[in-house]
């Protein structure tokens, strides 16, 4: 450890009226840790600027799945091992319980939140391209009311969100109304498990008499942020899924996405692969069509 | 084929009658002398230990590769009358960090040669006051210019070692290779390169030192070599050998990691135990000892040869060069080993081999499993595919027509006087991988899939024991005594860090006094009580050590005997109780055996000819991998090891070295990358120098062919580092059979592969037909 426990604050309200009131009363101050996956991580290398934590573990509101016939709400405090286990998650989100399953090892998956996932906002986190197809609403809470934001206007930039100082993450809404849609996800990461992304994809669609109706494509580690592919996905939208089309895409996703060199990865390699996946992708959305 | 026996694992395991000789617990899988401490959690490891009035220490850094240091400021924030602070100043004997040279500080005291390099040393009784202590303190440097790559250092414009960054140079020349070219039906050549590789074992380094006037100075430390780290210390503190004692504790793996750098560590605790007249342990924590410790040395290697044909090798010239880092350490017999082993497993009617160990701006590189043989093992084994290639043969049958056989001599001159059997190993790990069948169908079906498949081998040897003369010189003894109990016990300096010393050396204790293994026990790896049987080290363990161990075993039961306390047959009671009276009776039962080389080896260690090692391990391994054409990953389908390492002791600690060393060899050729940044090793993390997890191994298939070594105990040749010579080379060749196209670099990374298929990347013709 290369931190000093004496020199942290750990608060632990164990309500979530007593959370967002510390929240509000001393905006900015204090950091919510949920599982503690990434704090701990920066804890031990010496490395986490914040000193003062708020314990959410223990907020029960935060850790529910509740559903209609037509929604599903993810409280945000629910780890990756209750998502991936879920089986209305498995049934009406397979990708976002594919992407759970993806996320560390198991120990991690029983620690890491989904809403710890999208607030520490790396560009490469597992969960957010499938949440980006699935057109997930978050509801975010503070002291003063709640408010919701589509996700796809969450992240704001490299490691910066919508959430203001006094706010939480409470849940992540998501409409059932992709059954029978064609998916894919793919995920590229230096060995099999236990990986950061070198490239994660995702992506849903409908064919209607051989032409694209509807396709939401999101791509993790190829930009600042977790990345909606919208200009490509309007390029092929209504189109024959042709070789001719299908380049068409590749050339598209190419001026959308913008990858960089790093300790897990070379641009490069992310342009090319991000183009070999998208096109996978639309092959097999191609001969599988609807048919899932 | 009679003289071989063989079973394999995993599977059933084999009844005792099948094993090799009539031995009662050699050759069988007895449970691991310290397995129940480990699997129950109550074996101690360094930072399981703990004494009264104990501080704790760190290690104050360079943070640049080459300068001066001009200044050294304690900054604010920090209450430094609490700490113990120690520089070279402080050094009571040679600061230095005694290996084979003496050119390692223990502190720099006025220069830095590599990132990361200790110039300071802090103690205080609250550890978690010390990493901000570290880095409170400033030190201003003049920079010097710095070298970082082999390439660099050998061009010399800024010399950062001795005359010519040159620490070690070798040069082995049989026959009349440039009388060969003219011969030639084709010259190949080609250049293959291996990088770094961190040895990550479980258990990072640490040691506790204590010291006071009367009893001296006592050091408990993660290690495999309690005497080198004996020797350094006495240097170190000027100290008389008895004032020095050096405890091995439980160690969590080593992998040659742990040969030289306890030293250091040990030298550190020493010297703040010494200024503060406490305890003090000093814990490395992952990111420290993956930044500061050694790796394996990175290596080119440039191979030329002459070959007929009809495939007979005629000629190699071989220039194999290795970054040794900034100091010399081990570099030179890490560079021995690695010349030896350069020309692989194949009969070279005329061979020449260059080698060098340039220095360079990063921390030393070190001993690694396999010490410079996978290095140049690689690049032979990746040759050998491309020479196949050049003349339109198949990989296997070049390498059978040129197999190593009895009467036919290595590089340096040895005629093989074992009873070797290359293409019966060969024969058998291509039947057993389904090998023609496979490589015939992913050639045909390779050229549309968009995942393709390949199939590849890599034959080699690993000789057993210190090279050439160093046995001779190391001149090891071991013993065996009784306690007052009547307890049996192995003295040895040979630790234990999980690959099963305490078990092999007990096994063999137990067969030759002829009593039950759990009568017999190791005696504490401590220098104040045991005998110097040399380093843990090159696969020398089971082979000279056991023998030693076996001998000692004799000379005990025959003293017994000769006192008249131990009759002609026993039962296991009945000797301990005689042990038990001896004891009593005379005060000791003690018995040592000195290593004595055997008549018929011969080294000459200036022209690098003749016996180079005592005996040698084969091995045979089959590789198959799948390259996806989307992601540019690799990954390995199946693993096939066929292997002759003399007689197997143990058959499951056997097949779980095999198993391990193959795995290691999987990281090293497809997934380990340590990514330097002006010496410093930028992802000296977990989560960024990536290692395969079990979902990245494939199934280990392990066999063993038996021929028993005169010389060796009960047989038994060296294991250790033979399965880390052969994955890299097996995969490379896979890979480069499923893609049809060569890749002579490890690691190699899917941004490796993908530069080369997609973005065409291409590398020069290196093969031309004359």
């Amino acid at each position: 450890m290369r931190s000093h426990p004496a020199e942290y604050d750990f608060a632990s309200p164990g309500s979530l009226a007593g959370v967002l009131e510390r929240l509000d009363s001393e905006p900015g101050e204090w950091l919510p840790v949920a599982g503690g996956t990434e704090v701990m991580v920066q804890y031990g290398a010496g490395r986490l600027r914040a000193r003062r934590l708020l314990n959410l573990w223990n907020i029960v509101d935060l850790r529910q799945i509740t559903e209609t016939s037509e929604h599903l709400s993810i409280g945000g405090g629910c780890t990756f091992a209750q998502l991936r286990g879920h089986v209305s998650v498995q049934e009406h989100f397979p990708l976002l319980a594919q992407a759970a399953s993806w996320t560390g090892g198991i120990a991690n998956q029983n620690r890491a939140t989904i809403a710890g996932n999208i607030v520490n906002a790396s560009p490469a986190a597992d969960s957010p391209p499938a949440l980006l197809v699935y057109e997930a609403e978050l509801e975010l809470i503070s002291a003063r009311g709640t408010r919701r934001i589509a996700y796809a206007d969450f992240h704001l930039g490299y490691k910066k969100t919508a959430l203001q100082p006094r706010e939480l993450l409470l849940a992540i809404h998501l409409q059932k109304r992709f059954a029978g849609w064609f998916r894919y996800a793919q995920k590229t990461g230096a060995r099999n498990a236990q990986a950061i992304s070198k490239i994660c994809v995702a992506a849903v669609g409908k064919l209607r008499d051989g032409r694209v109706e509807a396709l939401h494509i999101g791509m993790g580690a190829v930009a600042p942020t977790p990345l909606r592919l919208r200009k490509t996905e309007e390029a092929l939208l209504g189109t024959i899924l042709t070789e001719d089309a299908i380049a068409n895409g590749r050339r598209m996703l190419l001026t959308e996405i913008a990858p960089i060199d790093d300790i897990r990865s070379s641009a490069e390699y992310r342009r090319q692969v991000a183009a070999n996946l998208l096109e996978d992708m639309l092959r097999n959305f191609a001969a599988k069509g609807n048919a899932a | 084929m009679e003289a071989f026996r063989s079973f394999s694992r995993p599977g059933e395991p084999p009844s005792i009658g099948e094993y090799l000789g009539k031995e009662r617990i050699v050759g069988t899988p007895a449970l691991r002398k310290e397995g129940v401490a480990k699997v129950r959690g109550s074996a101690r490891y360094i930072d399981d230990i703990s004494f009264p009035g104990m501080i704790f220490g760190a290690t104050v850094r360079s943070s640049i590769a080459r300068g001066r240091i001009q200044k050294i400021e304690f900054g604010e924030g920090v209450i430094w009358d609490e700490f113990i602070v120690v520089s070279a100043k402080d050094i009571p004997g040679e600061n230095a960090i005694a290996l084979i040279n003496k050119d390692w500080p223990c502190l720099a005291a006025d220069r830095v040669n590599h990132p990361e390099e200790p110039i300071l040393l802090l103690a205080h009784p609250d550890r978690h006051l010390l990493p901000k202590a570290v880095a409170a303190v400033r030190i201003e440097y003049e920079v010097l210019p710095s070298v970082h790559s082999m390439e660099e250092s050998e061009r010399g414009d800024v010399i950062v070692w001795g005359a010519d960054n040159v620490f070690k140079k070798f040069l082995i020349d049989n026959g009349n290779v440039d009388a060969a070219w003219d011969q030639a039906d084709f010259i190949v050549e080609g250049e293959y390169t291996t990088g770094a590789q961190e040895h990550l074992y479980i258990d990072n380094n640490g040691a506790i030192a204590a010291y006071t006037p009367d009893e001296g100075l006592t050091i408990w430390g993660s290690m495999q070599c309690p005497f080198y780290a004996h020797k350094s210390l006495v240097c170190l503190t000027g100290l008389p050998e008895d004032k020095v004692r050096i405890i091995q504790v439980e160690t969590g793996g080593a992998f040659g990691g742990k040969e030289d750098y306890p030293s250091m560590i040990g030298a550190h605790a020493a010297l703040l135990a010494m200024k503060s007249g406490r305890p003090v342990k000093i814990m490395y924590d992952r990111m420290e000892d993956m930044v500061a410790t050694t790796k394996r040395h990175p290596s080119r290697t440039r191979i030329r040869t002459a070959v007929t044909k009809e495939g007979k090798l005629l000629a190699a010239d071989i220039d194999f060069t290795t970054d040794g880092g900034a100091y010399s350490t081990l570099s030179a017999t890490v560079l021995s080993r690695g010349t030896i082993h350069a020309g692989g497993a194949y009969y070279w009617p005329n061979i020449r081999v260059r080698s060098k160990a340039l220095a360079t701006n990063c921390p030393p590189h070190g001993a690694f499993r396999g010490f410079g043989a996978p290095q140049s093992l690689f690049a032979m084994e990746r040759h050998m595919d491309r020479v196949a290639s050049a003349i339109g043969m198949s990989p296997e049958e070049l390498r059978r027509r040129n197999f190593l056989r009895p009467g036919l001599a290595t590089a340096t001159g040895q005629k093989i006087s074992e009873d070797v059997n290359l293409e019966h190993l060969l024969a058998r790990a291509l039947t057993i991988s389904g090998y023609s069948a496979k490589r015939e169908r992913f050639s045909r079906e390779n050229i549309r899939a968009k995942k393709k498949k390949g199939i590849g081998i890599a034959a080699f040897l690993h000789g057993s024991g210190f090279t050439g003369s160093g046995e001779r010189y190391l001149n090891s003894v071991a013993g065996m005594d009784a306690t007052a109990e009547g307890k049996l016990r192995v003295l040895v300096s040979s630790t234990e860090f999980g690959q099963g010393t305490n078990t092999i050396l007990c096994q063999i204790a137990a067969e030759s006094l002829g009593i039950d293994y759990d009568a017999v026990e190791m005696a504490p790896p401590d220098t104040g009580i045991v005998p110097n049987s040399g380093p843990t080290v090159a696969s020398r363990t089971s082979m000279i050590v056991g023998k030693l161990v076996h001998s000692a075993a004799i000379g005990l039961r025959q003293t017994l005997q000769a006192s008249g306390l131990l009759g002609e047959s026993w039962t296991t009671p009945e000797f301990c109780e005689a042990a038990k009276t001896h004891v009593a009776k005379y005060g000791a039962l003690r018995s040592d055996s000195r290593y004595e080389p055997p008549v018929d080896v011969h080294w000459d260690d200036q022209t690098y000819r003749g016996e180079a090692y005592a005996a040698y391990a084969w091995a045979v391994y089959v590789a198959e991998v799948t390259v996806d054409m989307l992601t540019y990953g690799v990954t390995v389908d199946d693993f096939v090891a066929v292997q002759e390492v003399g007689r197997v002791l143990n058959p499951t600690l056997a097949t779980g070295q095999i198993e391990g060393g193959v795995a290691q060899g999987i990281g090293y050729a497809l997934y380990e990358k340590v990514q330097w940044e002006r010496g410093r090793m930028a992802n000296g993390q977990m989560t960024n120098y990536i290692i395969p997890t079990s979902q990245d191994i494939p199934p280990i298939r392990v066999f063993f062919e038996e021929m028993p070594f005169g010389h060796g105990a009960y047989g038994a040749k060296g294991i250790g580092e033979l399965p880390m010579d052969g994955p890299a080379p097996a995969i490379l060749n896979a890979v480069s059979h499923a893609t049809d196209t060569d890749f002579n670099a490890i690691p190699l990374l899917a941004e490796d592969i993908c530069l080369r298929l997609a973005l065409r990347q291409t590398v020069p013709v290196e093969a031309v037909a004359v």
